[in-house]
């Protein structure tokens, strides 16, 4: 069989020196491979079938049975010889290859893209929470009421008279018809009477919410705005309770430092009344009293409206434009900014103020 | 109210020095704010001067205009020029070009001086023009900004002056002077006058005022004069609409002598045009007494003067030309003629005083402050009469500013006034008020000695009996607003001053916290913000059009809605019944700003009239109304409840490197009112809708499972995104959010939670293709039993394979059971019993 044997490339699987030298040259052709396809291939050229070293050992079948041990001894080791370079160098270059991916697979972090968003609350409506959990946390409580409301709570009972120059003073949305006596609530002091009306004595609340009059949006002035109004009854509260409430309500809200001062003024709901300035040092044109809000000693008429008798009870009440506050606060220089809903205003702020 | 510094110091202690600012610093201390300070030398500035024409040279121009070269004498003859600079001619006589011609040579007029400064920032200096160097300007009452005259230069003739040349035309015409603005509140009436403002000056920096009532001598009586009747048989409130009418004659003036320059320095300061003589000799003392006055022609005049109620249909022409119809409310003063002014509010034309009149009747009365203020109202006719009236004008000072006018008239329009005079009237009763010993001290907080009560009350004008309870105190006359002892402890606070009040903090009792409801609003603005939209808070006010489209479902069924009897533009002129119009405007507002891609949202109030609307009556103030009449006040005023709204346009995302951004649909908009329903722990119940805001086949009605429906969320309606120019395919929401925090659990009962393995079975239905899934899905839910811990849709397929008109629903069904480990038998079962509820109700076959 051995004559049929195809070329002469064949070695003897006797021949020690010939199939050591096929063994050298498949173990140096793998050290060569330097990728897994090229070890591939290296790994077919000298393990395959038509390979020297798989032809030599075939050959092993037709020799005499004395020879077949020490052939079969030969080429065993040979043969071991090689596939552990092949596994050796498969484990290196596979290494090295999932290294490599690794290194590949790196992106640019700072590339990333957003690919949810935040959203953001109107920085008002922040605000009126932040103001509202300053009292709920010194023991007020919070009260609601509807915008359109009945003239009798937004005027009448707040000691506004009917033909007073002083309902003028708020240019007030009347509803139709005018029969009805229903009205845009001009402030959120019809909360004070239904709170009066509505609760027991003694009243700590803390009324927030959306009012109207009829100013045109300019820089400065907005028909919808927000308002927050404190409302306390109790016996023997003076001057200096609402002195001291404001004080203390005025350092929770922009710090220690924070001063005020009350001016005299005029209101038909409180007597006395007056007018609320805060100490601004970071104002435009420099330091400066920012007028905040009014103020002043419940009106004994208001009192009796909600049926509380003025000789045993007393009370003050205060309020404050939220858009004010915000506006020296966090210094927003145009209304319009608060109004107009754009949302690089309120995505600015996020859930904060 | 303008204050002009130079007349208050007439009747103050205004130091030399003080500025419009400081006058207005110390009278913000006792309750004025500031509002402006109004100062001719903020504009304008010297040297201007009284010049003398010398010459004029006419020198006709080629565009047809003809110029004056002329000559101005500035400094006396004989005289050096003093001043010296640039286009300031040494020889005293000044060469100018001027356009105008209403004056002649020997004229003296005002002469602005290289180097003087005209408001606009108007620099004047020496310049070539016309051939000529012009060296300064022959002004107009404009161009000094003291006028609106366009009738060319001012000759000091016309205005009664001829001052020595080269005086201080600034001087002369009182612009050195400067007027302090504040606001007077509504209660304080008296303050609408130098004599009040002065007084409170005092008040506020601790020094002495004069009266300036004191310093006129009217006689004690006065009788014989025009015949005054005062005849109101219709009081409004019981109160008669004059309690009392001056009237004076004064004879021979001449109507036509300019005004003195001082007087209408201080009138324009106060803010108040220059008319005539003897309108501005009225106008003059209403604003030094607080009394407004009226001149009448007297010639014009005919029989009795009466004051008395309008008769229906009656009119009048007012001062303005405009014929008024009155109302039977209105308060007249009537001649034999009849109506010759609306009383307190505006003259009437008739009997007006013009150019030629000699003889002038001076009204000064007393009128009721209601009677004024609603016909003010009524024919909207604000005037400083008015202002004063409806505020309260002190009644005893009519005499001292009728003599004042009269005076003015003697003195500047030479007349001779009559000794006869007419006052008739009662004087209201004085009002006294006990003001207990301690009442101020507790109420205000400050421990005042009675010194400090006593001398603040005094310095107001009042009269004060120290008693053995306290003080009995009669406020003065001008102080209409001082009726209780509330009214006189703000005032001794305010003497005293505000500062003085100490601070300390009352302890409420122990509080509940943030009701239920107020929690839950927070709690789902918040989310919807975690969520990724944008809170926004837009107006309420809508057009019919939207309400009738966002508030009612079906198309053509008009929204109930309120209608606002003034808003601020017609088109917008109702209350939202829907958030969604406003967040549409705010999104578009977006989009022309470059920002397509959004998620807004907004919780607010909309307004939902019922049947009942309001109340026709009012009860009075000062008094609890009854229970039926509260509950009627309750009751008429309309539902409103919180509504959540949101509309998505674009992608959900920014565009960015590796990263395709998703656009919103329909879908977005259900899962937002599920997570809206998921953290206030309420299940929303899910049915296809219909609302002609929204598209018909892509929209969710919302509703609790006790049916109630809380609202819709879907895609817009094509149409009406493409009416509104907003992005095709843009989603929108809208719920109930009051109805949605009312189904939420008081308190969630836990569930058990088994730890034995999960056996998971799917399962392809087949049904007819208009079968809602989330029906099917209910059904399985149903007929599975206590066994299945969750059921969920994965897969929604039609065409081949599923019969035209069906389609196919495969769903995940995920069983376990609290206390064993399910066999796949009992876990199949499970599914069969599902799946056999599943055919019943819709015919659903098993794929």
């Amino acid at each position: 069989m051995t004559e049929t044997l195809p070329g002469a490339g064949v070695p003897n699987p006797l021949d020690e020196a010939a199939i050591t030298a096929a063994v050298d040259q498949a173990v140096a052709a793998i050290a060569a491979a330097s990728t897994l396809d090229e070890l591939k291939a290296v790994r077919l050229a000298h393990t395959g079938e038509k390979s020297a070293l798989s032809l030599a050992n075939r050959e092993i079948g037709g020799l005499p049975k004395d020879q077949k041990a020490a052939a079969g001894k030969l080429m065993g080791a040979s043969r071991g010889r090689v596939n552990k370079a092949l596994a050796d160098r498969t484990a290196e270059l596979e290494a090295e290859n999932d290294a490599r991916i690794l290194v590949e697979e790196t992106v640019d972090v700072t590339a990333a893209p957003r690919r949810r968003r935040a959203g953001a609350r109107h920085p008002l409506s922040t605000l009126q929470d932040r103001v509202a959990d300053i009292f709920v946390g010194m023991g007020w409580e919070i009260a609601e009421g509807p915008e359109v409301e009945s003239e009798w709570f937004n005027f009448d009972a707040l000691n506004f008279k009917p033909d007073h120059p002083a309902r003028e003073m708020q240019d007030t949305f009347f509803v139709e018809p005018p029969e009805a006596h229903l009205l845009m609530r001009t402030h959120t002091s019809p909360v004070q009477v239904r709170s009066m009306l509505e609760r027991e004595l003694p009243i700590y609340v803390l009324c927030p919410g959306k009012v109207f009059r009829t100013d045109e949006l300019d820089a400065t002035h907005t028909p919808v705005f927000h308002q927050f109004e404190g409302l306390a009854i109790d016996k023997k509260l003076s001057m200096a309770d609402l002195r001291g409430t404001l004080e203390h309500f005025a350092r929770q809200m922009f710090g220690d430092e924070a001063q005020i001062r009350l001016r005299p003024n005029y209101f038909p709901f409180t007597e006395p009344s007056a007018e609320l300035d805060i100490w601004h040092p970071g104002a435009k044109g420099g330091p400066s009293w920012i007028e905040w809000g009014g103020c002043g000693m419940v009106n004994p008429n208001v009192l009796r409206a909600a049926g509380i008798d003025p000789d045993i009870y007393s009370g003050f009440a205060f309020g404050m434009g939220i858009e004010r506050t915000l506006m020296f606060r966090n210094e927003v220089g145009d209304m319009r900014d608060m109004i107009e809903g754009d949302v690089r205003f309120s995505e600015h702020f996020g859930m904060e103020i | 109210m303008r204050i002009p510094l130079s007349w208050l110091r007439e009747f103050a202690q205004v130091p030399a020095g003080a500025t419009a600012e400081d006058v207005m610093a110390d009278l913000v201390k006792v309750g004025f704010e500031e509002e402006a300070v109004h100062r001719p030398t903020d504009a304008l500035r010297g040297p201007i001067v009284v010049g003398q024409v010398l010459s004029i040279v006419k020198e006709p121009q080629t565009n047809g205009k003809t110029i004056n070269w002329c000559q101005v004498r500035v400094v006396p003859e004989g005289q050096q020029q003093s001043l010296t600079g640039d286009g300031i001619d040494p020889s005293g006589v000044q060469g100018i070009i001027c356009g105008a011609h209403n004056f002649v040579e020997g004229d003296k007029v005002v002469v602005t001086l290289p180097g003087a400064v005209l408001p606009g920032d108007f620099h004047i200096s020496a310049r070539k023009t016309y051939g000529h160097l012009s060296a300064g300007m022959i002004a107009s009452v404009r161009e000094l900004g003291i006028g609106e005259d366009h009738d060319g230069i001012l000759v000091l003739s016309r205005i009664g002056l001829d001052p020595e040349i080269g005086t201080d035309a600034m001087d002369l015409l009182g612009l050195y002077d400067q007027a302090a603005e504040i606001n007077v509140t509504p209660d304080r009436g008296y303050a609408f006058s130098i004599r009040g403002v002065a007084r409170e000056y005092a008040h506020a920096t601790g020094t002495s005022f004069t009266d300036p009532a004191s310093k006129v001598e009217a006689p004690a009586e006065l009788a014989g004069g025009y015949t005054v009747k005062l005849n109101d048989d219709a009081p409004i409130y019981g109160k008669p609409g004059c309690d009392r009418f001056v009237a004076r004659t004064v004879r021979g003036v001449d109507a036509t002598k300019p005004t003195p320059p001082w007087m209408t320095s201080r009138l324009r300061l106060a803010g108040i045009r220059s008319i005539s003589l003897p309108v501005d000799i009225s106008n003059y003392v209403m604003l030094e007494l607080g009394q407004p006055t009226h001149c009448y022609d007297l010639d014009k005049l005919s029989g009795d003067i009466v004051v008395r109620r309008a008769v229906a249909g009656e009119k009048i022409t007012t001062l303005d030309e405009k014929v008024r119809t009155l109302d039977v409310e209105d308060l007249l003063i009537t001649d034999g003629s009849g109506a010759i002014g609306i009383a307190g509010v505006m003259g009437g034309a008739a009997t007006e005083v013009s150019d030629s009149t000699s003889n002038i009747l001076v009204e000064a009365a007393h009128f009721d402050e209601v009677s004024i203020a609603r016909s003010r109202r009524r024919h909207k006719l604000p005037s400083e009469a008015s202002k004063r009236f409806e505020r309260g004008v002190d009644w005893h000072v009519a005499g001292t500013a009728a003599q004042r006018v009269v005076d003015l008239l003697v003195e500047l329009a030479g007349g001779t006034a009559d000794e006869a005079g007419t006052d008739v009237g009662t004087a209201p009763e004085t009002v006294t008020v006990e003001l207990p010993a301690a009442f101020a001290a507790e109420r205000i907080g400050i421990d005042f000695t009675q010194e400090q009560v006593v001398t603040s009350l005094e310095d107001l004008g009042a009269v004060v009996v120290v008693t053995d309870a306290g003080y009995t105190v009669t406020a003065p006359s001008w102080r209409n607003d001082l009726e209780t002892k509330e009214d006189l402890s703000e005032e001794i606070a305010r003497l005293v001053g505000y500062d003085q009040i100490p601070a300390s903090l009352p302890v409420a009792p122990p509080g509940r916290g943030l009701t239920r409801t107020q929690q839950q609003r927070r709690r789902l603005v918040q989310a919807l913000a975690d969520a990724g939209l944008t809170e926004v808070l837009a107006y309420p006010f809508v057009s019919k059009a939207a309400n009738d489209t966002f508030g009612v479902p079906v198309a053509g069924e008009p929204r109930k809605a309120l209608k606002l009897a003034n808003p601020i533009s017609e088109e917008q002129g109702y209350l939202r019944t829907s958030i969604l119009p406003g967040l549409i405007e705010v999104a578009k507002r977006n989009h022309s700003r470059g920002f397509r891609d959004l998620a807004l949202f907004e919780a607010g109030l909309v307004f939902l009239p019922g049947d009942t609307l309001g109340t026709a009556s009012i009860p009075p103030l000062g008094a609890k109304p009854g229970d039926e009449v509260l509950d009627g006040l309750y009751d008429g005023v309309p539902d409103q409840p919180l509504y959540v709204a949101a509309v998505l346009t674009g992608h959900d995302s920014p565009a960015a490197a590796g990263h395709a951004p998703r656009a919103w649909d329909w879908a977005d908009a259900l899962d937002i009112a599920r997570i809206a329903g998921d953290v206030l722990g309420v299940d929303i119940v899910v049915s296809q809708g219909q609302h002609q805001a929204f598209h018909p086949g892509r929209t969710a009605q919302l509703a609790l499972r006790t049916g109630t429906v809380l609202g819709y969320a879907g895609e817009l309606h094509p149409k009406l995104l493409a009416a509104h120019d907003m992005p095709a395919r843009s989603v929108a929401l809208e719920f109930n959010a009051d109805a949605l925090f009312e189904a939420a659990a008081d308190v969630i009962v836990a569930r058990h939670i088994s730890t034995y393995p999960v056996a998971t079975q799917d399962v392809a239905l087949v049904v007819p293709q208009d079968v809602p899934a989330e029906e099917v899905l209910t059904a399985l839910r149903e007929g599975a039993g206590e066994l299945l811990e969750d059921v969920a849709l994965f897969d929604v397929y039609a065409g081949k394979g599923i019969e035209d008109g069906k389609k196919s629903l495969a769903f995940s069904l995920r069983f376990r059971a609290g206390d064993r480990t399910l066999t796949a038998d009992e876990a199949s079962a499970a599914r069969e019993s599902a799946v056999a509820v599943a055919h019943e109700r819709f015919g659903a076959v098993q794929r």
